[in-house]
């Protein structure tokens, strides 16, 4: 705490700090910024989209294309794994090791029910002839859309291997760090499929 | 199951015997640059250095080791950087009359590629990063940055984007398509050999290594400021380094997208930058610039806080205007992110967008003026010291002036009709590149390098290489204003017109003059090692300085400061000294440090082998090389004792032995 009024209040008599300086962790703030020039490729994408979208070069439009309704339960997995997460958190926060493992094992589920409707998707789009090389609106779908599955591929494996340290070390504070910065990521690719949803799918096939 | 042929492209894509240039020059190059390597390693062999260096070095999280590396990098790019000016100066001094000169235009547009290439990414970067990583914990009374490791990691994946691109001048060719690389140009369609390639993966691979250093030294500035230390109260190089930072995470994201898609153009036949099936190159153009015009800020701000440091401690002065140098640097910041269409006036975006660019341009450059009038302002009445720092900031003041003044003209889209793609906005971005950065980049190191090594850097030297650089480089760019006045277009190897030939003569004169500037450089180096007792600086503070750097021994301990710093004032050091600051000397506690790792080495080894994989169309390589990326990480993060505390009796031995040498200095 002494820390804590020296920096509201130096004294102006002195110069150093007799005991150890304990400057509050940066963890959070450099995971902040990550996340933030993570947005700045989302937003490239997005911008990228906005300008070649209605370019189909005589192929598929959107609405020729887009099943809304399995998109709609492509984002209900998304938005549910969100929520376990959550759930998860709350449980790291009442430190139940047992609880947390199981919430974060629902989330890698629902996490991979996304990733495996969009592949099945993409997949099928490739088969109609609809790829990434048929139009400039195919390639920035499939590589606006592609980045968000590859974050969401890259955000299981690292859940998978916070689970094995959580259970090997247990809530450890290192740990809870850890899992806090993957909450942010997961948080935040939910919010970029929001967008996603939005300006690609919505937008696409309705505008 | 495979005939010969596809055997061999298994197993090693399209790489083969013709990948390795024939060219003379070439070769040459190659057979110096192996033997130097082998000379190299076999002096390390020879006196067991290797472990010292992998213990102390390679592997190190010291902010103040991983500073210095940076900075080696960036001059061992510099001498190849200006191997490629010199070669096109002389190239276009003889190029007449209908003689080709010596280079012919396949190399010529490689080297005129790597040139830029090389000294933005390779020798600025590296240089500002260096230059930040070292100066800024000192500055705010901090052991280290906030993430050592991650700090290390970076240095080595920005070293591994050096190495495949120096790769690229033996093994296959580089990009032949100018520094940014446009489309279509740089499509599949008309590079399809591995230049471009070459030029993507050693941007994308040292872009990692850019963006994460710079969210490194933003939270560091944020989180790690010694009590007392608000932000109206930092040094003006952090603050500079803090913007600098800040358009680094702001925009290195914006490049590394770019090229992402325009790679995905080459490899996978997407068309977002292709001319038909809907594509559009505009597009790469303004993503490309949007990094582009806010990374000549992020080199010139560090400049910037550098020269405001020499100017107050050489002038013995506060620098004038403190808060109005903040906002200016904050202001240019942000002016910098909406100025980028002004690259490219004569794409066609019509009068009113280039009206609003031309005129978010020239308002950058009252900031700049209000911080040039700051720095003049500091001189008057100042008790100047004509140091080699000084000099050097001198001199920036007025050749950058110069440089601001053609931006301005260029700025008027009118003029920029004219004057657009000409050797007049060459000679204008050297101008300021030069004039502003280097310059800036050169009195750092002066002022900074007693604080790292211990003893002050030779005067005559020091001064021989500012008056060679200062001179030639008017001798240099001057021409090149003429030239571009006369409508003489950049990136052309031969010209029919005889009577422009005396322009690149005396411009290659200027080139000869930089480049004994350069030898001066190295002189200076090697005579003040040799020369190091007498030049020894024992005080900590050499120049009477202002700032918390110096008031830590030269060099300082591994642990920056046995105590932290408590800060009243802007300029701390010159507070502290001024009010009877007595250095503690007893009551020493033990420290806690990170402990160094091989991982980034490891890490920044493999993503060449990744690059150079996904270059030659190595695909097994490529999986294996990424798949081993994605275990050493995981593997790193399962290490959870990454820290130890320097015992109490090895600090107060180092502080014992400060003692004794300030003590004898009385």
């Amino acid at each position: 705490m002494t820390d804590k009024t020296h920096a509201e209040t130096p004294d102006a008599a002195q110069f150093y700090l007799t005991e150890d300086h304990h400057p509050e962790g940066s963890t959070m703030l450099g995971f902040w910024l990550y996340l933030m020039s993570d947005c700045l490729i989302f937003a490239v994408l997005f911008a990228t989209h906005a300008v070649l979208g209605r370019n189909y070069a005589a192929g598929p439009s959107p609405a020729d294309l887009f099943d809304l309704g399995l998109v709609a339960i492509n984002t209900a997995m998304l938005l549910l794994s969100s929520i376990t997460y959550g759930f998860a958190m709350l449980q790291m926060e009442r430190n139940a090791k047992a609880e947390t493992l199981f919430w974060l094992g629902v989330t890698g589920v629902f996490g991979l029910l996304f990733l495996g409707l969009e592949l099945y998707e993409f997949y099928h789009l490739i088969q109609e002839g609809a790829g990434p090389t048929r139009s400039a609106f195919l390639s920035s779908f499939f590589v606006l859309v592609g980045t968000h599955g590859l974050h969401v591929t890259f955000g299981i494996i690292w859940l998978v291997t916070l689970m094995v340290q959580v259970k090997m070390h247990g809530l450890i504070s290192e740990n809870r760090r850890r899992l806090m910065c993957l909450s942010m990521f997961w948080h935040f690719l939910d919010v970029v499929w929001i967008g996603v949803f939005s300006v690609v799918y919505l937008m696409g096939v309705v505008g | 199951m495979f005939d010969d042929t596809n055997l061999t492209q298994l197993i090693f894509g399209r790489l083969s015997w013709e990948a390795i240039p024939h060219d003379p020059i070439i070769i040459s190059t190659f057979v110096a640059v192996v033997i130097g390597g082998l000379a190299i390693v076999a002096l390390i062999t020879k006196y067991k250095l290797w472990g010292y260096l992998w213990n102390e070095w390679f592997t190190t999280v010291d902010h103040k080791k991983i500073g210095i590396m940076y900075i080696i990098l960036a001059i061992v790019m510099l001498l190849r950087g200006f191997a490629d000016a010199i070669m096109m100066r002389i190239q276009q001094a003889i190029a007449f009359n209908g003689n080709e000169g010596y280079l012919n235009a396949h190399h010529y547009d490689q080297i005129f590629t790597a040139h830029g290439v090389i000294m933005i990414f390779f020798v600025a970067m590296p240089f500002v990063t260096g230059f930040m990583n070292y100066v800024v914990p000192l500055q705010i009374g901090a052991r280290d940055v906030s993430f050592p490791f991650l700090n290390n990691f970076s240095f080595w994946m920005t070293t591994a984007g050096a190495i495949i691109i120096m790769i690229s001048l033996f093994v296959g060719e580089f990009a032949r398509t100018g520094w940014l690389a446009y489309p279509p140009l740089s499509g599949a369609d008309y590079s399809p050999g591995v230049g471009v390639d070459y030029y993507i993966w050693g941007l994308q691979v040292a872009g990692v290594g850019t963006t994460l250093s710079g969210i490194n030294l933003i939270a560091t500035i944020v989180k790690m400021r010694a009590p007392g230390m608000t932000f109206m109260k930092m040094p003006v190089f952090t603050w500079t380094s803090l913007c600098t930072n800040i358009l680094i995470v702001a925009t290195f994201p914006i490049l590394t997208a770019t090229l992402a898609l325009l790679s995905l153009d080459r490899y996978v036949g997407t068309n977002f930058f292709t001319n038909d099936l809907g594509g559009n190159p505009m597009m790469y153009v303004n993503l490309i610039w949007i990094w582009g015009h806010p990374e000549v800020y992020i080199l010139i701000l560090p400049a910037f806080g550098i020269f405001s440091e020499v100017v107050a401690t050489f002038c013995g002065k506060r620098l004038f205007g403190y808060a109005s140098m903040v906002y200016a640097t904050c202001v240019i910041m942000i002016l910098s992110y909406l100025v980028w269409l002004h690259h490219f006036f004569t794409m066609g975006s019509g009068a009113s967008v280039n009206a609003f660019f031309g005129i978010t341009t020239m308002i950058i450059s009252i900031p700049t003026g209000a911080k040039m009038f700051n720095w003049l302002f500091t001189m008057y009445r100042g008790r100047i010291r004509y140091e080699v720092p000084m000099l050097w900031t001198v001199g920036f003041m007025v050749t950058f002036v110069i440089g601001g003044m053609t931006g301005v003209m260029l700025a008027i889209p009118p003029a920029d009709f004219v004057l657009h793609n000409s050797l007049f906005l060459v000679a204008h971005f050297h101008n300021v590149i030069i004039g502003g950065v280097l310059f800036g980049l050169m009195a750092g190191l002066v002022y900074w390098w007693p604080k790292a090594f211990g003893y002050k850097l030779d005067d005559f030297w020091g001064k021989m290489t500012f008056w060679f650089w200062q001179i030639g480089f008017f001798f240099a760019f001057m021409p090149l204003y003429v030239l571009g006045l006369m409508g003489v277009t950049r990136r052309v190897s031969q010209f029919e017109d005889p009577s422009l030939q005396i322009w690149f003569i005396i411009a290659a004169f200027g080139a000869v003059l930089i480049a004994l500037g350069i030898a001066s450089f190295i002189i200076q180096l090697v005579v003040s090692y040799l020369r190091r007792d007498q030049l020894r600086e024992t005080s900590g503070d050499p120049w009477n300085g202002r700032t918390l750097e110096w008031s830590t021994s030269s060099p300082p301990p591994d642990y920056n400061f046995a105590f932290t710093p408590v800060v009243h004032d802007h300029d701390s050091w010159y507070d502290m000294k001024n009010r009877g600051y007595e250095r503690p000397l007893a009551g020493f506690k033990r420290i806690h440090m990170p402990k160094n790792t091989g991982t980034g080495v490891i890490l920044s080894g493999l993503s060449i082998a990744l690059a150079f994989a996904l270059i030659w169309y190595i695909w097994w390589l490529a999986a294996v090389s990424f798949i081993a990326i994605i275990a050493v990480s995981i593997g790193h993060t399962f290490n959870y004792k990454r820290d130890f505390y320097i015992p109490v009796e090895t600090v107060t031995a180092t502080e014992d032995a400060r003692s004794r040498l300030l003590a004898e200095r009385i």
